[in-house]
């Protein structure tokens, strides 16, 4: 094969902005292609759900911008997956006009651009289920059955290289992808030159979020990767970060199950027998990598739908007796929710996120600490109705701040109110969908269209 | 009541709430307080407490579902009793809109109730901006209190609205007049029970006094209970104070030191005529509920000045919520705050220009600050909650958004979680209602109450409030 | 000696939506090998330290290739939920900081 060489800027587009100087320095060694990874599902089902971005369009504009601009003085294709952190539809329509946008501005000369979507109707599944297919839950899930299909608002299926590998084949310079597999799109650049799937497929997992898989620890720099007949070479960018076998393999088990494993649609890599050596100060290099293909296709789904509206309080405690007693103080409270509004996950439901005592991992916390010196309330109130959700929440709160125990020493209210309103959240919504599907090939849930982008 | 067999029955005020309608009054004991004949209903609805946001952007804080249903409670136990209610501060700004609402609140409750014809005095204080720029250049002092600064035409220019807090004279004209309820604006809290007394009769040492210990309803009574009736009445150059809920009781300490509740000095509580002196005041339990005190005193202000408080709009908030349970990021979270800032700053200059940003760290010293005499070196679990504050929304967003989210990305020595040195809640922006400042908490020399108020009287009957000619 | 000394990286970090992944990872051979040898480290002990049963502890991987002990634990709300407290799963590892490998 022809040696590849690909730069990735960002571990997640748009997130925080892109870091400016290791990606010049990446663009310098003129490389083959610029691609990043713009969608997680680590964002939690809301903007899969309601369809929106998570990120700030001035950050997304802020590091397509660097990177459009950057891939037409180079002249080499731009990949981004994942568009607009959902992947659905209006995040791959939302990234076109962005790409417009700044073509215009910049004055580009004229180019090609692709889009291929993978948004998936709640009604297209229903009909599916309806015609006897099957949608089988992945970690443990039940399969799907038309009653978690009616909770569901929106559905993504998850592309593998194949959508890709095509369009790049009909000389796309800038793609914009639906929810793609993170590491699928560096894989199938890589594919297309001759690259092995193991190589591929490895060399996509371990750059998809950037800098993280070199040391020390950094957020959005940019990492080079190369495939060629002797492996993948890892290369980080940034002056002060280096790509270590330690950094690289810890990176390669990173979010997943499991290490020696990732799935992607016609099969897995397996990581179990990778080798890492330092090449260079900055550079490792990974080999012993393996595929292993499946014969059946099969795609991930998405899908996420609302639960309830949010509303939220923020409160401080400070006095010790009421901190001892805080366990009485919320119930106390949850007693007079209950007598107005109906039992507590009735109609309602009402969280105390106490800060300083386990807050952060719930009934996973070992050592909660019995008497810490402060506690952070934030309280979190879910409803159908949003006007309810705040009016419960507001009393959930205040009467925290009335709560009554017995020898209470502050008699001026048993919490510190940050400022007395209630925060409007947005809605909660919940992951309905996690599961997989038959296809008859890989490119059977994705679309794609062709434009021709003047400046 | 013991009292209440003596041939010449003291005056009783009945005070239900602390603070009208931010949450509900509780019924029990006020009922159970009716019960005992009280000859006037008042209740303080506003407080500066609330900070300068609801008087800046002239809204109240209450919702509006409790703000009915406490008036509703008090009208209509005052008009089955006959005797006057009164409200101040109306709709916890005491501004004309609070007012307003109030009186569209109370007309709407007698008509739903065929509550028989009443009059209604409403009186306003609240004082436009332009005024007190007239005063300005007038070259009329506008004095500063607790340290600040006298102001200027600048703090004016940044003052969005301004009320003044009116004493217990223009309420007691209005009783006079025959108002069976008042609605007033923002009053001070002690004028408000003051009222009805001086209108019995009493001096105003004991009456303003009285008011300052009933203001809070039953925080002046143990054990601790909020929302709950207390009565308190005037006897023989002493007031008494006596705890309506069942379990609970007004006792010489509670009732004092309730007296030093929320006044940086114990002994001197001033109102826009003068001053109430606490420094002789002996207290003395006289039955197991109730409190007797002797010794108040009220030196009269050889010039009438009334207080100015004032708020003006400051910026856009976003809020996020992260927490941390990384013992090492708990070390070292100044530099993880250090570095979200400069990552703000790379974006939008230095903190000030454009944004402001504040970090609360709950679980070291979000409470209390740099006052905390015992901040954890290493508490086991930290809620930073981000705030930032502009003028532009999408300024403070930004702000925010990149304040909170860097906090994950900090380069920190020896981190052991690179994962993320921190927990989103949710991963979101909370909107925050809009930043707002005190700009004034100023006084201003008047001829009299009557130069910044103004007292309209309606008779509401069929539930429609007529103007009445004055 | 306690994890935290003989480790290089501990994390923890969502794996898709319904599980939280742990990684612990040794930068020196010698304290890799102490921490895999001593044993201390297993599915019975790490669900006992999260108080958890031990069937929501769905992987427990030696990862040689990076020095690594990783385990899995599967969540029980997916990611996001209402009342969620930890988006990413990113902080749920402090625990494994005072583990005693002797």
């Amino acid at each position: 094969m022809k040696p590849i060489r690909i730069i990735t800027p960002t571990g997640h587009l748009g997130t925080t902005p892109l870091e400016k100087g290791s990606f010049e320095r990446g663009c310098a060694q003129r490389p083959d292609y610029i691609i990043a990874d713009s969608g997680s599902a680590d964002i939690g089902p809301y903007p899969l759900g309601a369809d929106r971005p998570a990120s700030s369009e001035v950050w997304q504009r802020h590091d397509l911008e660097a990177m459009l601009v950057a891939a037409r003085k180079l002249g080499i294709p731009m990949i981004i997956g994942s568009a607009s952190d959902t992947g659905t539809n209006r995040g791959v329509d939302q990234y076109v006009r962005l790409i417009k946008e700044i073509a215009a501005q910049h004055k580009l000369a004229p180019f090609k651009l692709a889009a291929v979507y993978s948004e998936v109707p709640v009604s297209d599944l229903i009909h599916r289920v309806q015609a006897g297919e099957t949608i089988a839950g992945l970690n443990g899930r039940p399969t799907a059955d038309l009653a978690l299909l009616k909770r569901t608002d929106r559905v993504v299926a998850v592309m593998g290289v194949e959508p890709i590998r095509a369009v790049l084949r009909d000389g796309a310079d800038v793609i914009i992808a639906g929810r793609s597999g993170d590491c699928a799109i560096f894989a199938a650049p890589i594919l297309n030159a001759g690259g092995g799937e193991a190589d591929a497929y490895f060399c996509g997992k371990a750059m998809e979020c950037a800098s993280f898989c070199g040391e020390p620890f950094m957020g959005k720099e940019t990492i080079l990767g190369r495939v060629d007949s002797e492996g993948v070479f890892l290369t980080a960018m940034h002056p002060a970060q280096r790509c270590t076998p330690a950094s690289v393999a810890s990176h390669a088990m990173y979010e997943r199950l499991n290490p020696f494993r990732e799935y992607v649609p016609g099969g897995f890599l397996d990581m179990s027998r990778c080798r890492y050596e330092q090449v260079d100060e900055k550079t490792t290099r990974v080999t012993g990598q393996t595929f292993v293909a499946d014969a059946e296709t099969w795609i991930k789904l998405e899908g996420a739908g609302k639960v309830a509206e949010r509303a939220l309080f923020i409160l401080g405690i400070r006095d010790p007796y009421t901190i001892a007693n805080l366990d009485r103080a919320i119930d106390w409270t949850k007693g007079k929710l209950a007598e107005r509004f109906g039992p507590v996950g009735g109609t309602y439901d009402v969280f105390y996120h106490d800060y300083g005592r386990g807050a952060v991992m719930g009934e996973m916390e070992p050592t909660p600490a019995k008497s810490p010196l402060e506690v952070g309330i934030v309280v979190e109130v879910t409803c159908d109705d949003a006007a309810r959700a705040e009016v419960i929440c507001h009393i959930a709160a205040k009467n925290l701040f009335y709560a009554r125990l017995p020898d209470v020493k502050g008699t001026a209210g048993t919490a510190a109110i940050m400022s007395d309103e209630v925060l409007h959240a947005r809605p909660a919504y919940e992951w309905t969908l996690n599961h997989i599907i038959k296809a008859k090939d890989q490119s059977e849930f994705f679309s794609t269209r062709f434009e021709t982008i003047h400046a | 009541m013991k009292g209440g067999r003596r041939a010449m029955k003291p005056f009783r005020v009945l005070c239900p709430t602390g603070h009208l309608s931010f949450t509900p009054l509780e019924k029990g004991s006020f009922l159970l307080a009716c019960g005992y004949g009280p000859d006037a209903i008042a209740a303080d609805a506003g407080s500066c407490d609330m900070g300068p946001r609801p008087l800046g952007a002239d809204e109240h804080v209450s919702l509006e579902a409790w703000q009915r249903h406490d008036l509703e409670v008090m009208l209509l136990q005052s008009r089955r009793l006959g005797i006057p209610m009164i409200v101040g501060s109306a709709s916890d700004t005491g501004t004309d809109r609070g007012v307003d609402q109030f009186v569209a609140l109370v007309r709407d409750i007698a008509k739903e109730h065929r509550l028989p014809p009443f009059r209604l005095a409403a009186i306003y204080s609240e004082v436009p901006v332009e005024e007190l720029k007239r005063r300005l250049l007038r070259r009329e002092r506008i004095e500063g209190l607790c340290g600040r600064p006298d102001a200027g035409l600048s703090i004016l220019e940044r003052t969005d609205r301004a009320v003044a807090v009116m004493d217990a004279e223009p309420m007691r004209q209005a009783l006079a007049a025959g108002a069976d309820v008042i609605i007033a604006g923002r009053s001070s809290d002690c004028a408000i029970f003051a009222a009805p007394l001086l209108h019995a009769g009493h001096d105003p040492a004991n009456s303003y006094f009285l008011g300052k210990l009933m203001e809070c309803a039953s925080f002046c009574a143990e054990p601790y209970m909020a929302k709950e009736s207390v009565m308190g009445w005037i006897d023989e150059g002493a007031v008494y104070v006596r705890a309506m809920h069942p379990d609970q009781r007004c006792t010489p300490l509670s009732v004092a030191s309730h007296a030093m509740y929320e006044r940086p000095n114990p002994y001197f509580e001033h109102v826009a005529g003068g001053c109430v002196d606490m420094t002789d005041c002996v207290y003395e339990q006289v039955d197991d509920k109730t409190t007797r005190v002797r010794g108040a005193r009220f030196v009269t202000s050889p010039t009438y000045r009334m207080k100015i408080e004032g708020a003006g709009f400051v910026g856009h908030r976003r809020i996020a919520i992260v927490g941390i349970r990384d013992p090492d990021t708990i070390r070292l979270i100044d530099q993880a705050v250090a570095w979200a800032r400069d990552k703000v700053a790379e974006r939008f200059g230095p903190d000030g220009n454009s944004y402001r940003l504040h970090y609360h760290l709950y679980g070291r010293d979000g409470i209390m600050g740099p006052m905390e005499p015992r901040p954890v070196a290493a508490p086991q679990e930290l809620c930073v909650v981000v705030e930032s504050v502009s003028r532009d929304p999408q300024v403070a967003f930004e702000a925010c958004a990149l304040g909170s989210r860097n906090l994950f990305y900090a380069r920190l020595p020896a981190l052991k979680g690179t994962a993320g040195a921190a927990a989103m809640m949710s991963d979101e922006i909370l909107i925050g209602e809009p930043g707002y400042e005190w700009t004034l908490n100023h006084v201003v020399m008047v001829s009299g109450p009557g130069d910044l108020v103004r007292t309209r009287h309606h008779r509401i009957a069929d539930g429609a409030a007529w103007g009445i000619a004055r | 000696m306690k994890l935290v000394e003989l480790a290089s990286t501990i994390r923890s970090k969502n794996a898709g939506v319904d599980h939280i992944t742990f990684d612990i990872i040794c930068r020196e051979r010698h304290n890799f090998e102490r921490v895999r040898d001593s044993g201390v480290l297993n599915r019975a002990s790490v669900a006992r330290l999260f108080g958890i049963e031990e069937a929501r502890v769905t992987d427990f991987v030696v990862f040689e290739p990076a020095q690594a002990i990783k385990f899995t634990i599967r969540r029980l709300r997916p990611s996001g939920c209402k009342g969620e407290t930890d988006m990413f799963g990113s902080q749920q590892y402090a625990p494994l900081f005072d583990v005693e490998i002797p």
